[in-house]
């Protein structure tokens, strides 16, 4: 199709000339990163995500995730887990064809990348999911993350990941939620109801 | 269809007739501009983050050619198929002949802001595809068979008791219930089984990355990822300004975003889409013009290209809290719209700029910078001198012109004005006079300035030093209100 053409030669024939008729314009910033990192990134990261909503609970190992979950989970059926050290905790295979039939899934216990303390954002990629959808369809989620590879800002955890190493990669803060009545905030939109976070070590 | 929309000012008259609604809408919009203060004000680097995503929107609207290329070529890689539509109707047929290739006639479609600039909804309809909206506010006002009236909270015209009365009629909710996490509920259920039977699922896209060829979508409900990775097909469309250069940009917009939209850290859900999914999953792109290229060639406006749609101008603008989205009848709303539409078509939106105080509020706000007061200021120049300026305001401004050039008429106007207030007064005040309507007059006083400057300065000095001091001040007018602006940094709440 031409518009494609026609678009690019509108561009090229509008966009500002750098230092012409765009005076104050100055070269794209090399590297971005601020601020100071803290030394101690587990309170920062546990407030905020308290803040927006979720559940976090600090692990020695998966032994305390596990007594932690049965507590708050006694009868729950429908559970799929991509974790390797909590596979047992699994009642639902994920070896299925069609991502449809995820909206049974009533707890996905998946792992995370990296955790980021300033807005409580956890990093993860298909390859922790499996399903794409899981991380939404499911109606409870929890998110297993090392204190080791929690970082400061955002732009230190975009210098750890390589965004295109898999198809998808999501950023998760919290249960999904919405204040579109009212602005009444309301946990539980589309997404998971509840988010409970592990910090493990 | 759209001669016949109302203009700002009327608009906002009806908006205004239930002073309940205007007021709470005006005090929300006001609490949430405060939750951004405090969010931003918690980042030391808050202004060098604007000033750095400033330079890199500069930098992509000085290459967009070849950044578009760049992400065209890395995309269809990634196994994309990347469409570019000139204006509305192409994207809207792209959209429907992609829907009419997999045979759908039903389409999900999570918030997009470019498809309400594109009408894509009633275009799909009269084709016969029936469209839901899955974003809570968005399927609230489509329900209501209304526009969006914010780009980032579309219900916020409304109390809970009209999406109360409204869900009992569609979703058959308890009659008189209106608990929003009652009614969310049930549009939960309701909108879950519309993510499980669509096979085609639209998306927007807040930000698309021109090194890797993948996009990112924002949202805080889960909607778009319930849409996208449930539909055997997602296309996702987007104005081409939506491109930056490199992944680790993403790390100061994200920054920002949701900051300066909500006052939150960030949105619940970042979703970085690349490929689409390896069960055979189609994954369409298209990149949208529809003015935009003629906007980056008028060198006073073309930066409200950097726009990342967070909403801040418009929560904190004193207008538009309180005259409300739909009066703006444009798909933006708020001062970024007024800015926007008049490129996008000037007769009907000649009307938009002067639906504005000049405050600069919105400009000290706005995550990238963009110099909207002074847009707004300039368009009304174009608009003028294109002739899209209504008679009555021409009329008045060519009067005040000449009085404001005579000393003497100014003087005989003037005082003739006070006397006319002081002792007949219904002149004045009565329904003819637009600037009554919504305001008591001043009480007029006695005397001018210039006479108490002229009688009380003859008691000490004489009467020539004064005359040429009235000259002096009457050339030099009221100091520029840039000056007090320009300092970028966030003014005091402006108050009613």
């Amino acid at each position: 199709m031409n518009s494609r053409e026609n678009m690019l030669a509108a561009i090229r024939q509008n966009k500002p000339a750098p230092g012409v008729d765009a005076p104050d314009w100055q070269p794209l910033p090399t590297r971005v990163t601020f601020g100071e990192v803290p030394t101690d990134l587990v309170t920062p990261f546990k407030t905020v995500l308290q803040a927006i909503g979720a559940t976090v609970v600090e692990a020695a190992g998966y032994a305390d995730v596990r007594i932690h979950l049965r507590a708050n989970f006694p009868d729950v059926s429908n559970v799929a887990v991509t974790v390797p050290e909590l596979g047992d905790l699994a009642d639902f295979s994920l070896a299925i064809r069609d991502p449809h039939e995820l909206e049974l899934i009533n707890l996905a216990i998946l792992p995370g990348q990296w955790g980021v303390a300033e807005n409580g954002a956890i990093w993860l990629t298909e390859q922790e999911m499996v399903h794409r959808a899981l991380p939404f369809i499911t109606q409870h989620l929890v998110l297993v993350v090392h204190r080791e590879d929690l970082v400061a800002t955002m732009h230190q955890a975009y210098d750890r990941i390589q965004v295109d190493e898999t198809g998808f990669g999501v950023f998760i803060a919290g249960p999904s939620k919405t204040a579109d009545i009212e602005q009444s905030l309301v946990i539980g939109a589309h997404g998971a109801r509840s988010l409970i976070v592990y910090i493990l070590g | 269809m759209k001669t016949t929309v109302p203009d700002h000012a009327t608009a906002s008259v009806a908006f205004n007739r239930d002073e309940s609604y205007v007021d709470w809408h005006d005090e929300t919009l006001w609490f949430v501009r405060q939750k951004r203060d405090r969010a931003a004000q918690q980042l030391p680097e808050w202004e060098e983050l604007r000033e750095t995503a400033s330079r890199i929107k500069d930098h992509v609207l000085a290459n967009l050619d070849e950044l578009l290329v760049e992400f065209e070529r890395k995309a269809q890689t990634n196994g994309i198929t990347v469409y570019w539509a000139a204006d509305a109707q192409e994207h809207n047929q792209i959209v429907y002949d992609i829907l009419k290739s997999v045979g759908a006639n039903h389409m999900v479609k999570s918030k997009s802001m470019l498809t309400e600039e594109c009408h894509l909804n009633p275009f799909l309809k009269e084709r016969g595809v029936e469209v839901i909206d899955s974003d809570l506010g968005e399927r609230i006002v489509q329900l209501r068979g209304e526009p969006p009236s914010h780009i980032v909270l579309p219900a916020i015209h409304l109390k809970k008791k009209d999406i109360g009365d409204l869900f009992h009629k569609h979703l058959g909710t308890e009659k008189g219930a209106t608990d929003p996490q009652y009614l969310t509920e049930a549009a939960r259920q309701h909108l879950r089984e519309t993510f499980l039977t669509r096979r085609v699922a639209l998306t927007g896209v807040n930000f698309a990355i021109a090194e890797t060829g993948g996009f990112v979508v924002c949202t805080n409900e889960g909607n778009a990822d319930m849409g996208a990775h449930l539909a055997d097909v997602h296309i996702a469309s987007m104005g081409f300004e939506k491109i930056i250069p490199k992944t680790e940009h993403l790390g100061v917009f994200l920054r920002l975003l949701a900051r300066s939209a909500t006052g939150q850290p960030i949105t619940t859900y970042c979703s970085h889409f690349h490929r689409p999914r390896p069960d055979g999953q189609q994954m369409h792109l298209i990149i949208v013009d529809n003015g935009r290229s003629a906007q980056l060639g008028r060198p006073e406006f073309r930066n409200s290209l950097k726009c990342i749609r967070c909403g801040a101008c418009m929560n904190t603008c004193p207008v538009y809290r309180r005259s409300g989205g739909h009066s703006y009848h444009n798909a933006v709303a708020g001062p970024i719209g007024a800015i926007l539409a008049p490129n996008l078509n000037m007769r009907e939106n000649a009307d938009l700029p002067f639906a504005s105080t000049l405050c600069g509020s919105c400009s000290n706000v706005c995550p990238v910078k963009i110099d909207i007061d002074k847009q707004l200021y300039l368009w009304r120049q174009v608009l003028a001198k294109e002739g899209y300026i209504g008679g009555a305001k021409k009329a008045g401004l060519q009067l005040a012109a000449k009085v404001l050039a005579s000393p003497t008429l100014y003087k005989w106007t003037f005082r003739t004005g006070r006397m006319v207030m002081r002792t007949m007064p219904f002149v004045v005040e009565n329904g003819l006079n637009p600037w009554f309507n919504d305001r008591e007059m001043p009480t007029a006083p006695k005397e001018s300035f210039r006479q108490w400057w002229t009688k009380n300065s003859s008691q000490e000095s004489g009467v020539g030093s004064q005359e040429s001091a009235v000259r002096r001040a009457e050339v030099s007018g009221p100091p520029s209100r840039s000056q007090e602006v320009s300092s970028g940094t966030t003014q005091p709440a402006p108050t009613s």
